[in-house]
């Protein structure tokens, strides 16, 4: 007898997911890649209905059909759109475990280096000997990356600084004690960024701790199809967090990609209902760093002035994944003299979403474009966003003129005549 | 598949534009309706030259042609039922000309209604006709479709809001038509003629300034009977409301878990009811408006207090129809048009013949102008499809009994087709035919839509009488 729960599928789908698309296609004109190539196949509608048919045996799941799944973001823009509940993520995710064919440097970042923060730190070591020493110059010339496959990710890749420290004292009487996740790429492509987080968090009166021991979240390997790798992740991560947890109030994120996974861990555990307990009780204690700091309620006496023109670009893992919008808003409303000018469908994807930059270029480049276009009409003097990721696709374009919101209350708390 | 018509599409906008492969095929056999069919060949113009070498290739071949915007209809207007070229339009999306001025602006038809409007908002101006699909659906399809929208109460429908067209008929020329001009309204008549009589290029649109103010409540009611009653009373004041809806509480569960817009959970139905005009004005409708509903029967009436609030009381009513998903794997909308008066009785019979079919039947439609919009909740992979069509079908029979008509804002296309001898006689769809061939004596033009076949009529009126003695 078939069962509700049945999986007679060719993909490895959650009963019921697909089911819940009634076609309505108000998801359409929400999905950037809908909006840049205007074609069914690359519409949420769309997918969902390409993994219905490949689920049932009618498309074959190679090809086209992994082209298509390839190009979807994973932004979850469809899934704010959407009015009848469609877990997209779950759904493209899990097709993904059946599509990808990652590359072999990408198997061997993900699975080598980004788990171990001992490797991440070494690796940045290498590179940023690499872009030193004019090797970097030579490998351009002699058309070497090419050949590798390696042109568009050296192209991107930004300039490594030294390594990560952490400064800055508890201001006033303590309001809080927090757990701060260091993520696992940024530690190096962005110290700045999480040494900036933990002095906002110590100067608002939190007592930080450091989970140097943790690696990473698994992200980029739910997004790229690797999911038994990020079950395995995520289970160590459970275990670490708990330990966290035992002394903390709550673990502060500064990545929305890396928060939207944590909070979804229990995803990973379908079936095991011991892990996906413990991995639901973790989630209840992840904040954004944005949705802790507006709940905390910034002591804005400490907050000194900033006459400067803002636009937000909202993460997409923020907003759509985490339903984040008005706390950033919140925050960057407390600085002094910082005045913040909207831009168009500011919760439209930059073309960063994790590695997709590197995998999509083409379309990466046009959601880019977009993104500016609408930026300089805003009029504002800089972005202010909330995800390394997004951060480093914008600077891209913009160098020296795009922050995460926490480097803004760093620099407001700098800002303040004492 | 004709693959001399293949290679003479591509030769017309390149072949990175043609879609003949079987994915992206598939991918076209839908829209947000029931109906599905497989198309020939897929075609994306960017240009109304592109679209005149397209039909004149079309037509040299004896492929039909379907021209599609979003493919958010819910009548299959943009299903390829007898095969044939879908000719997608969404690519033609520049806005050609704004003019405030004269309260007036050009659009190609693959424009996305919603947007265009945020567009221009810093203008005051936007463009009236709100379908609640208007996130996603083309001003194109609006036109072709005569959208309506809950706004259309005071606003009208799409047909109201076009002032001119560019159109491709079916013999490759193109005419440009115009409120305007002197003659017939061959405008009019373009509009909501879904693609049977040519395919539009560009649309001429009147820009609606918006009202000073606006005030949006929300009425409570513990019976349905009580809000049905208040629509009329609220007309009865002599006073023109921008929306009127109505929503059952069926509907309004299921919309509250997807928008979370404060919708009372334990009420039976509410009315959303929205007026605008100046400030003083506003104010004295919206206060007079409450009272009638507490009149009737309201257990409470809350005033959005600002925009936010408003927009979200919004969001649960435009979200509605896809948020039936959380509640049933299938659904199946219906667009019937009865006399507002006979709210009350219809949506008892309503619930009477869902009962006896053995479905949940929710409601959720702009009361105002009795434009129903009943939801038959079903399971298609138990097979309930044909049975939920059946009782859908005595549904709207029940409308066009008491007084209405079968379509208010949906279109015919292949959903209402076999329905329209119920409000037109064989005369009737005899001239719409011969008006048919005029435009396009071939047929091509998104063939089998809209008129029935001669022969299909008279059984379709026995099945009607059979509806009405209950059977």
């Amino acid at each position: 007898m078939v069962t509700a729960v049945s999986k007679a599928g060719l993909l490895d789908l959650r009963a019921g997911d697909v089911e819940r698309c009634v076609r309505c296609g108000l998801c359409l004109n929400a999905c950037p890649t809908f909006r840049v190539l205007g074609e069914e196949m690359d519409s949420p509608r769309g997918r969902i209905y390409q993994v219905e048919l490949a689920d049932r045996g009618e498309l074959a799941i190679e090809g086209d059909f992994t082209l298509h799944m390839d190009r979807c973001l994973d932004c979850r823009a469809c899934v704010s759109a959407c009015p009848s509940g469609v877990p997209y993520g779950a759904i493209i995710e899990r097709t993904r475990v059946a599509t990808a064919r990652p590359s072999w440097l990408e198997r061997f970042l993900l699975e080598r280096v980004l788990p171990y923060p001992a490797r991440v730190r070494r690796a940045a070591g290498l590179l940023r000997f690499y872009q030193r020493s004019g090797l970097q110059a030579v490998a351009r010339r002699s058309g070497l990356l090419e050949w590798m496959g390696l042109a568009e990710a050296e192209g991107l890749s930004p300039v490594i600084a030294g390594g990560e420290s952490y400064d800055g004292e508890v201001t006033g009487p303590v309001r809080a004690r927090v757990a701060f996740f260091p993520g696992c790429a940024q530690r190096v492509l962005l110290p700045e960024l999480n040494a900036a987080t933990v002095r906002v968090l110590r100067r608002q009166g939190c007592d930080v701790t450091v989970i140097e021991e943790m690696g990473c979240c698994g992200a980029l390997h739910v997004h790229s199809g690797m999911r038994e790798f990020a079950r395995a992740l995520a289970r160590e991560n459970v275990v670490k967090l708990e330990a966290a947890l035992a002394s903390v109030d709550a673990v502060v994120v500064n990545a929305a990609g890396c928060g939207a996974t944590l909070k979804e861990y229990a995803d990973l555990f379908e079936g095991e209902p011991e892990w996906e307990a413990r991995a639901q009780r973790v989630a209840r204690k992840i904040n954004d760093v944005t949705e802790f700091l507006d709940d905390l309620g910034p002591r804005t006496e400490l907050l000194g002035p900033l006459p400067v023109t803002a636009t937000y670009q909202d993460p997409c893992h923020l907003a759509h994944g985490q339903g984040i919008r008005n706390a950033p808003r919140a925050l960057l409303a407390t600085i002094p003299s910082l005045e913040l000018r909207e831009m168009e469908r500011s919760d439209q994807c930059c073309g960063s979403a994790g590695t997709y930059n590197l995998k999509q270029p083409e379309i990466a480049r046009a959601l880019l474009a977009d993104r500016l276009n609408v930026i300089a009409a805003s009029g504002a003097e800089i972005v202010v966003t909330a995800n390394p990721g997004c951060q480093m696709q914008l600077a891209s374009a913009l160098p020296g003129r795009v922050f995460h919101v926490v480097e803004l209350l760093d620099a407001s708390h700098r800002a303040r005549p004492r | 598949m004709d693959l001399k018509l293949q290679g003479a599409l591509a030769a017309v906008v390149g072949e990175e534009n043609v879609l003949a492969d079987t994915l992206g095929r598939r991918l076209y056999e839908y829209d947000g309706g029931v109906d599905r069919a497989l198309p020939d060949l897929v075609v994306f113009p960017q240009t109304r030259d592109e679209v005149v070498a397209i039909v004149k290739a079309a037509r040299a071949h004896g492929a039909p042609i379907i021209a599609r915007g979003a493919g958010t209809g819910l009548s299959g207007g943009a299903i390829a039922r007898e095969g044939g070229v879908v000719l997608s339009l969404n690519r033609m999306r520049r806005v050609l000309e704004v003019d405030t001025e004269l309260g007036r602006a050009v659009v190609e038809p693959g424009v996305v209604n919603l947007e265009f409007s945020t567009s221009i908002a810093a203008t005051g101006f936007y463009f009236a006709p709100d379908p609640s699909s208007q996130r996603a659906c083309t001003i194109g399809g609006n036109a072709a479709e005569n959208s309506g929208g809950p706004h259309t109460l005071l606003h009208g429908v799409t047909v109201n809001h076009v002032l001119g067209l560019e159109v491709v008929l079916a013999s490759g020329e193109v005419a440009r038509l115009s409120v305007d001009d002197g003659g017939w309204d061959l405008t009019g008549l373009m509009v909501g003629s879904e693609g049977t009589l040519g395919i539009i290029t560009a649309i001429t649109i009147k820009l609606t300034r918006r009202a000073e103010s606006v005030a949006t409540l929300l009425a409570i009611y513990n019976d349905v009977g009580q809000a049905a009653d208040t629509v009329s009373a609220i007309t009865a004041c002599g006073i023109t409301p921008a929306a009127l809806e109505m929503m059952d509480g069926f509907s309004l569960r299921a919309i509250e878990a997807a928008t979370h817009a404060g919708y009372p959970l334990d009420s039976a139905a509410v009315l959303l009811i929205e007026v605008e005009g100046l400030r003083e004005e506003t104010e004295e409708d919206a206060e007079r408006i409450r009272e009638a509903c507490v009149q009737a029967g309201a257990r409470e009436v809350r005033l959005a207090a600002n925009e936010a609030e408003r927009e979200l009381l919004w969001k649960g009513r435009k979200t509605a129809f896809g948020a039936m998903g959380r509640i049933s794997p299938n659904n199946y909308v219906m667009d019937g048009v009865i006399p507002r008066t006979q709210i009350k009785r219809v949506l008892e019979r309503i619930e009477e013949i869902g009962a006896r079919h053995g479905f949940p039947v929710g409601n959720m439609f702009h009361a105002g102008d009795g434009n129903l919009h009943p939801l038959v909740f079903f399971d298609e992979r138990a097979g309930e499809l044909p049975r939920a069509l059946a009782a859908s079908r005595e549904i709207l029979a029940a409308c066009v009994e008491a007084g209405g008509s079968i379509t208010g804002e949906h279109g015919v296309g292949i959903e209402k087709q076999d329905l329209m001898p119920l409000i037109f006689s064989d005369d009737d769809l005899d001239f719409m035919r011969r008006m048919r061939r005029a435009f396009d004596p071939d047929g091509g033009l998104n063939p089998n839509k809209m008129i029935p076949a001669f022969h299909a009529c008279t059984e379709i009126r026995a099945d009607a009488a059979l509806y009405r003695e209950g059977l």
